[in-house]
C-alpha cells in the first residue's frame, strides 16, 4: 500500500475542534463533514486539497474530543495519509478503526515542509521526500493493528469474524 | 513485576493473570456508552457489523445530552435516529429529554457504573468514572459500534504515571484547581497513552465530586484513563447510588510507574487555564484581571451538586455584573431538583443568572451560550481550544466554580477571596 501527494503541514496539538467544529456535528455523513474539514485553522483547506494529498503535523495530533467525525472528515476530504510526531490516543484508534492510514515519525514531522511532495510505503514504514530527495523511517504497526488496517477497518473485520462464528455454529 | 491498578482491571477483563504495558489485548466490556452525536455515527457502523441485537441490553447506555432539547432540524433528525435505535434494540439505559442529564454526571448518579468495571464511552470525558476505581476511557463511534455488537474492545495496555497527593485543599480551592494545576505541570500530552493513577493520604480529603472532576480531565493531559483507589468515601457513594455487584482492585506494591509526582494539595491555589490550551495555566495570584462577557458554570466537569453549592454560596444576596451573561447548568435532573430544594435556584435567579435544564450545550459550542468574535468567557468546562465555544476569535478561560462565580459578580477574572462583602 502506497500513497503519494503534496503536503499540508500543521503544528503541535491540532485539536478535533479545529479539525471539525461542533457546529457541524449535527450531521454524520463523511461526505458532508468533509466540506468543513480544518475550517477553523485553515479555512481554504477544502478548496486547496487534491485527492491523495498528505497531512503532516507535530505532536499530539487530534487531541480533544472523541468525535470520529474528525478522522472521517479528513478521510473524505481526500487525504491519503496523516504523518505526525505523535497522535492523541482516541484519534489514533479512531483512524485505525476507520482504516485511515496514519504514521508516527518525529524525523519526518520535523523535516517535511508545507507543499513538499512525498511518497509513503505503509508496509515498510518508509516516507520518501521527493522535493528534498531524502527518506525517513516511521514506526510500523504491530501485527494486531495491521490486521485491522488490512481488513479496511474494525467494522469489516468484526463482520468477517461474526459471520465466520455463525458458520461455525 | 507488579501491575498498576489499571493493568489489574484490564488483565482480569482479558481473562489473563497478568498483562504488561505495551501489549495489545481484547477485553470484555461492562458498559458501552454513547451520546447523540457519537451514537449517530455508531448506528450505521453497528448495522455494518452484521449484528442484529446488541450484546447485552443492560450494558449499552445511550444518553441524548449534547444537542438536546433538539437545537436545530439536523440535530433533531440525528436524535430521532438514536431514539429509534434505542427503542428498536430495547436499550434499558436510554436517557432522553425528561430524565436525561450530562452522561458523566448521570452514569455514576444512577448507579450504572461501578468500581472495578471496564467502561468505554464514545465521548472523550468517559474517563470520569475512574473516580470510582473503574477503568473507564473514551473511544470513538466505531469502537462503540463494535462494542455494542461483541461486548469487547481492543486496547494497548497503558503504562502509568503516579500522582501522590498529600495534605488537603484550602478555602476556595477544589478538584478543578488540582487537575488544572497538574495539566499545567505535565502538558496536554504529558500522559499520552498512559494511565494517571492518583494515590496518597491527600485523597481522603477529596470529595467524590472533586474526584469526578479530576478524573474527568485526565484526557486533557492526553491520558487513556485517570483512576482513584477505592476507599470509605467510594464505598459510601456506591452504597447510596448503586446496587450492582463490584470488585475492588489495588495497584501492586511493586507496580512500575514511568514517573511519580508528589503534590501537596495544601499549596494549590485557584488555577485558571488561559486560551487556547488547558495547559496554559496560571494561578489567580499571577493572572491579569481579564474583563469578561460570559460565565458558564456546569458541564460534565463541574455540574454536580457541590459545584452548584459553591456557586450559590458566592452568588447569594449579590448581583452578577450587568455585562456578564451568567449561565448556570446543572448536570442532571436530580442536581436540578436538589438546587431548587436547597434554595440555590433562587440564589442564582435573584443574582441575575440564568439557570436551565441539564445539557452539554455551550461547553462544545453547541447551543445555549455561543460566543461572538472577541468575546471572553470564564467557564467551568474542560476545553479552551480555538473556537471551542463559538467564534474562532472568542476566548475561553477554564476555572473552578468559585472563580467563575466570583468573576461573574466582579465582571472580570478575580480571586473569590477578594470579592467584597455586599
Amino acid at each position: 500500500m502506497r500513497a503519494r501527494g503534496r503536503v499540508f503541514k500543521y503544528g503541535d496539538d491540532i485539536d478535533t475542534d479545529v479539525i471539525i467544529p461542533a457546529r457541524y456535528l449535527n450531521v454524520s455523513s463523511g461526505e458532508e463533514l468533509a466540506k468543513y474539514c480544518m475550517i477553523d485553522i485553515d479555512s481554504d483547506f477544502v478548496n486547496k486539497i487534491k485527492a491523495g494529498d498528505i497531512m503532516v503535523a507535530g505532536k499530539n495530533f487530534g487531541c480533544g474530543s472523541s468525535r470520529e467525525h474528525a478522522p472521517l472528515s479528513i478521510k473524505y476530504a481526500g487525504i491519503s495519509c496523516i504523518i505526525a510526531e505523535s497522535f492523541a490516543r482516541i484519534f489514533y484508534r479512531n483512524a485505525i478503526n476507520i482504516g485511515m492510514p496514519i504514521l508516527e515519525s518525529r524525523e519526518a514531522s520535523l523535516d517535511i515542509e508545507d507543499s513538499d511532495e512525498i511518497e509513503v510505503d505503509f508496509s515498510l514504514g518508509i516516507i520518501k521526500n521527493i522535493t528534498k530527495n531524502c527518506e525517513y523511517q516511521a514506526q510500523g504497526f504491530p501485527k494486531f493493528i495491521e490486521e485491522i488496517m488490512k481488513a479496511d477497518g474494525l467494522v469489516k473485520q468484526t463482520r468477517m469474524n461474526l459471520s465466520s462464528n455463525d458458520k461455525g455454529k | 513485576m507488579g501491575m498498576t491498578m489499571t493493568q489489574k482491571i484490564l488483565a482480569d477483563h482479558a481473562g489473563r493473570k497478568c498483562v504488561e504495558a505495551g501489549e495489545l489485548i481484547k477485553v470484555k466490556l461492562d458498559i458501552v456508552m454513547g451520546n447523540d452525536i457519537t451514537t449517530a455515527v455508531a448506528i450505521p457502523e453497528f448495522n455494518n457489523t452484521g449484528a442484529s441485537e446488541v450484546f447485552d441490553k443492560e450494558k449499552v447506555v445511550i444518553v441524548l445530552d449534547h444537542f438536546t432539547p433538539n437545537k436545530d432540524i439536523k440535530a433533531a433528525e440525528q436524535c430521532k435516529g438514536c431514539r429509534e435505535f434505542a427503542y428498536e434494540k430495547d436499550i434499558v439505559h436510554f436517557y432522553d429529554v425528561g430524565d436525561v442529564g450530562i452522561e458523566h454526571v448521570i452514569l455514576p448518579e444512577k448507579g450504572i457504573v461501578a468500581p472495578g468495571e471496564v467502561i468505554i464511552g464514545a465521548d472523550s470525558h468517559t474517563c470520569t468514572y475512574g473516580a470510582l476505581g473503574a477503568f473507564s476511557t473514551g473511544i470513538g463511534s466505531t469502537d462503540m459500534a463494535v462494542g455494542m455488537a461483541t461486548g469487547e474492545a481492543w486496547f494497548k495496555v497503558p503504562s502509568a504515571i503516579k500522582f501522590n497527593l498529600k495534605g488537603s485543599l484550602s478555602k476556595h480551592v477544589s478538584g478543578k484547581d488540582v487537575i488544572l494545576h497538574i495539566i499545567g505541570m505535565i502538558g496536554v500530552d504529558g500522559a499520552l497513552y498512559q494511565s494517571m493513577e492518583f494515590t496518597g493520604d491527600g485523597i481522603k480529603s477529596l470529595s467524590m465530586d472533586d474526584r469526578f472532576t479530576i478524573a474527568n480531565m485526565a484526557i486533557e493531559a492526553g491520558a487513556k484513563n485517570g483512576i482513584f483507589p477505592f476507599d470509605e468515601q467510594t464505598k459510601d457513594y456506591i452504597d447510596i447510588h448503586s446496587t450492582k455487584p463490584y470488585k475492588i482492585y489495588e495497584a501492586d506494591e511493586d507496580a512500575h510507574y514511568e514517573k511519580i509526582y508528589d503534590i501537596n494539595l495544601s499549596s494549590i491555589r485557584p488555577t485558571i487555564a488561559f486560551p487556547h490550551l488547558p495547559e496554559n495555566t496560571v494561578t489567580i495570584d499571577e493572572a491579569d484581571e481579564i474583563e469578561i462577557d460570559q460565565v458558564v458554570i456546569g458541564s460534565c466537569t463541574n455540574g454536580r451538586l457541590s459545584d452548584m453549592k459553591i456557586t450559590a454560596d458566592i452568588l447569594r444576596g449579590k448581583k452578577v455584573n450587568k455585562r456578564v451573561r451568567t449561565i448556570i447548568i446543572p448536570g442532571s435532573q436530580k442536581v436540578y431538583l436538589e438546587c431548587i430544594k436547597a434554595g440555590y435556584a433562587e440564589d442564582f435567579i435573584n443574582a441575575g443568572a440564568i439557570f436551565s435544564m441539564p445539557t452539554c450545550g455551550p461547553c462544545l459550542g453547541g447551543h445555549m451560550g455561543i460566543l461572538a468574535s472577541k468575546e471572553r468567557c470564564i467557564s467551568t468546562t474542560n476545553r479552551n481550544f480555538v473556537g471551542r465555544m463559538g467564534h474562532v476569535e472568542s476566548e475561553v478561560y477554564l476555572a473552578s466554580p468559585a472563580v467563575a462565580a466570583a468573576s461573574a459578580i466582579a465582571g472580570k477574572l478575580i480571586d473569590p477571596a477578594k470579592l467584597k462583602e455586599a
